[in-house]
């Protein structure tokens, strides 16, 4: 175990090194730059704050300049957002979108795991046929949409809860469930399919030759082994929910990173761009990580070299 | 007269599938008494297995009992309820499956899954169910029963699984053990430590045991009586030296030709039969065995054969014993 989690540590910094790179090739190819849109400054100012940043140098030498600087801990400033560093930014907007996210998750998992469950239990019949139509409604509803139906819903017409920002137990439920709806519905259709496909076995017959009560068969010997496919799916995915919706949190006006990561590709905001991507990148490595631990704690076969 | 354990009385099973009706059972009809050994032999596909999970109520989607009475242990279990089933599986009756390897839950201990059937049916507390469970491990022979019982599925070789199922199976000294195929799944050294483990057991335990095979030569060493099947019906039934020594059914010698005979002094000819199963969709009018059968007449092709007599242990359904009547009567042939 000691020595997986070497190695893994190992691979992961390897891998976000090879992201950072990338990236910062990437984004210095595409056209444009932090401070061509703004119409107001002249020329010569642009090459002002340019210099400033460090933007007239070669790329290799910009390149190298930011590996170092990011390895002693050191991100820069915002190209856009003058005066605040890029850490700045991060560790304030960070937080709320990982808090927001993980109600998200939670909420989805607690609604896709029973109704998963429950739709494989009653397979073929009618409850089954609901909740299966109900799943691929989820999946096939864009979040804009969602977010603008609940906003519209129950933020304008009924009045219920606010419509802003995320100052209160009430103002997370829309949010919540506009990132939820999808996450909810996939893992209801892989809970489903994988349940079905584990009730195929034969030591789920095994257990019915037992005499074992049907919900008995189902929530000790079937559970357990389909609900690896879930575990596998929640880990990256929560992984990038943390990193922020961009349409939830624009919509609901929440100020969390998923606006600032996008916004920064929009205004060529290089180091924002870098700082967001590794963040991404690190959060999806560790979350593989949890998964592949979860995954050896769930199924005692699996052997973590 | 003495109730019998078993009492199976034509039982016609099918399969409901979207490409139509599958006849598995076709007019299944057979009975055991207390601490009888019976063994069902028969191709892949003739339905023993289906027979066997019948008897415990536990016919597979979309199967169902279409007519037919099974009687076991004082019990009507085609009119039981799902509950009244549950206090039977595991307890009056229980199965030993064919693939050990993927017959027992991976993600659950040994020691879990042989104390849970204890725990369900009797009223023995965790400690109790461990001990027991200890006692059933050392039992069907398998050494250091205290660290295997906190070991997974996978750390067992096949022939050690195996025994674990037997023991999950004995657990509450069931009256009926069905074994399915016990020794199929594995090598053919362990299919002999197996057996010899269950005829142990045999004489040890004073239950019944249903052997279900395609191999005549595994039931020959433990069986007292044997029902051969083909294609849903049992054609022929008897002792097992009546199967072996007068059989009365043309499928029944095909499949005596067909065992290798170790200790012939003569180079082994093998007789495998020949020709393809039935097609259970769509089952001929006649004997189900006509199309292989070398020695089919043109009645067999007409019309099913009669349940033939051939002493008060035996009988067979196959055209060829009235063939002399026929011969008489102006030739069937
Ligand atoms: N779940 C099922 N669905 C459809 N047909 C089935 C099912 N189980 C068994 N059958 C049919 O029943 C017949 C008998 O099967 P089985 O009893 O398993 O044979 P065996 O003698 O090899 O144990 C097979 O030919 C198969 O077509
Ligand atoms: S009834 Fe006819 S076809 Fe069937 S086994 Fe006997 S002889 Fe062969
Ligand atoms: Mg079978």
């Amino acid at each position: 175990m000691g020595k997986y989690i070497v190695k893994r540590v190992g691979m992961g910094l390897l891998s976000i090194f090879v992201v950072a790179t990338l990236t910062f090739f990437l984004m210095n190819m595409v056209p444009g730059g932090p401070f061509v849109a703004e119409k107001s400054i002249s020329k010569a100012a642009q090459e002002a704050l340019a210099s400033k940043y460090g933007l007239d140098k070669p790329i290799m030498e910009r390149y190298f300049t930011y590996i170092t600087d990011f390895v002693k801990g050191d991100m820069g400033y915002s190209l856009r957002q003058r005066g605040r560093t890029v850490s700045d930014i991060i560790f304030s907007k960070f937080p709320v979108s990982a808090g927001l996210a993980g109600v998200a998750v939670a909420v989805a998992l607690c609604v896709g795991i029973p109704l998963g469950c429950l739709s494989a239990y009653h397979r073929g019949k009618f409850g089954d046929r609901f909740i299966i139509v109900l799943a691929t409604c989820g999946i096939a509803i864009p979040s804009f949409i969602s977010s603008v139906v609940l906003l519209y819903t129950f933020g304008s017409r009924l009045n219920l809860l606010p419509t802003i920002g995320l100052n209160t137990f009430k103002s997370y439920i829309m949010p919540v469930t506009a990132l939820a709806i999808y996450p909810a519905a996939y893992i209801t259709r892989l809970m489903r399919s994988s349940l079905l496909d584990v009730m195929g076995q034969d030591y789920i017959r095994t257990a019915k030759a037992k005499g074992l009560a049907g919900f008995k068969v189902m929530f000790k010997h079937a559970l357990r082994n389909a609900i690896l496919p879930v575990v596998t799916y929640v880990g990256p995915m929560l992984a990038g929910l943390m990193t922020g919706s961009f349409i939830v949190e624009k919509i609901f006006t929440i100020p969390g990173l998923g606006r600032e990561f996008v916004s920064s590709i929009t205004n060529r905001d290089y180091t924002m761009i870098m700082g967001t991507t590794i963040i991404l990148a690190t959060l999806i490595i560790v979350a593989n990580v949890i998964v592949d631990i979860l995954y050896k704690i769930i199924d005692p076969r699996i052997n973590l070299k | 007269m003495k109730e019998k354990l078993l009492d199976i009385r034509d039982e016609y099973l099918s399969f409901f599938t979207p490409a139509g009706e599958i006849k598995a059972l076709n007019g299944v009809s057979f009975s055991m008494d207390e601490g009888e050994v019976l063994g069902i032999v028969g191709e892949s596909g003739s339905g023993k297995s289906v027979t066997a999970y019948s008897i415990m109520g536990l016919t597979a989607y979309p199967g169902r009992l279409v007519s037919g009475s099974i009687r076991f242990n004082g019990h009507e279990v085609e009119k039981m309820s799902e509950k009244e089933l549950r206090k039977m599986r595991g307890n009056e009756v229980s199965i030993i499956f064919q693939d050990p390897m993927t017959s027992l839950n991976p993600v659950y201990t040994i020691g879990n899954q042989i104390e849970e059937v204890i725990l369900l049916h009797t009223d023995k507390t965790r400690e109790e169910a461990k001990k027991r469970a200890k006692e059933l491990l050392e039992l069907v022979g398998i050494n250091e029963p205290e660290r295997r019982l906190k070991q997974y599925p996978h750390e067992l070789s096949g022939g050690m699984r195996q025994r674990v199922m037997i023991s999950i199976a004995l657990a509450c000294e069931p009256k009926l053990l069905i074994a399915d195929e016990p020794t199929t799944a594995l090598d053919v050294t362990i299919q002999a430590q197996i057996l010899e483990l269950m005829k142990e057991l045999r004489s040890k335990l004073d239950m019944s045991i249903i052997m279900i095979t395609h191999d005549l030569g595994v039931v020959a060493s433990m069986c007292e009586k044997i029902a051969v099947m083909y294609a849903g019906h049992i054609v022929e039934y008897g002792t097992a030296d009546e199967i072996f020594y007068e059989p009365g059914h043309e499928y029944t010698k095909g499949l005596i030709k067909s065992i290798p005979k170790l200790n012939s002094s003569e180079p082994e000819r093998l007789v495998p039969i020949e020709g393809q199963p039935v097609d259970l969709l769509n089952p001929p009018k006649g004997c189900p065995f006509a199309p292989r059968c070398g020695s089919c007449m043109k009645i067999c092709l007409r019309e099913m054969p009669e349940k033939t007599e051939l002493s008060e242990t035996h009988y067979s359904y196959c055209w060829l014993h009235r063939k002399a009547e026929f011969e008489k009567g102006g030739g069937a042939e």
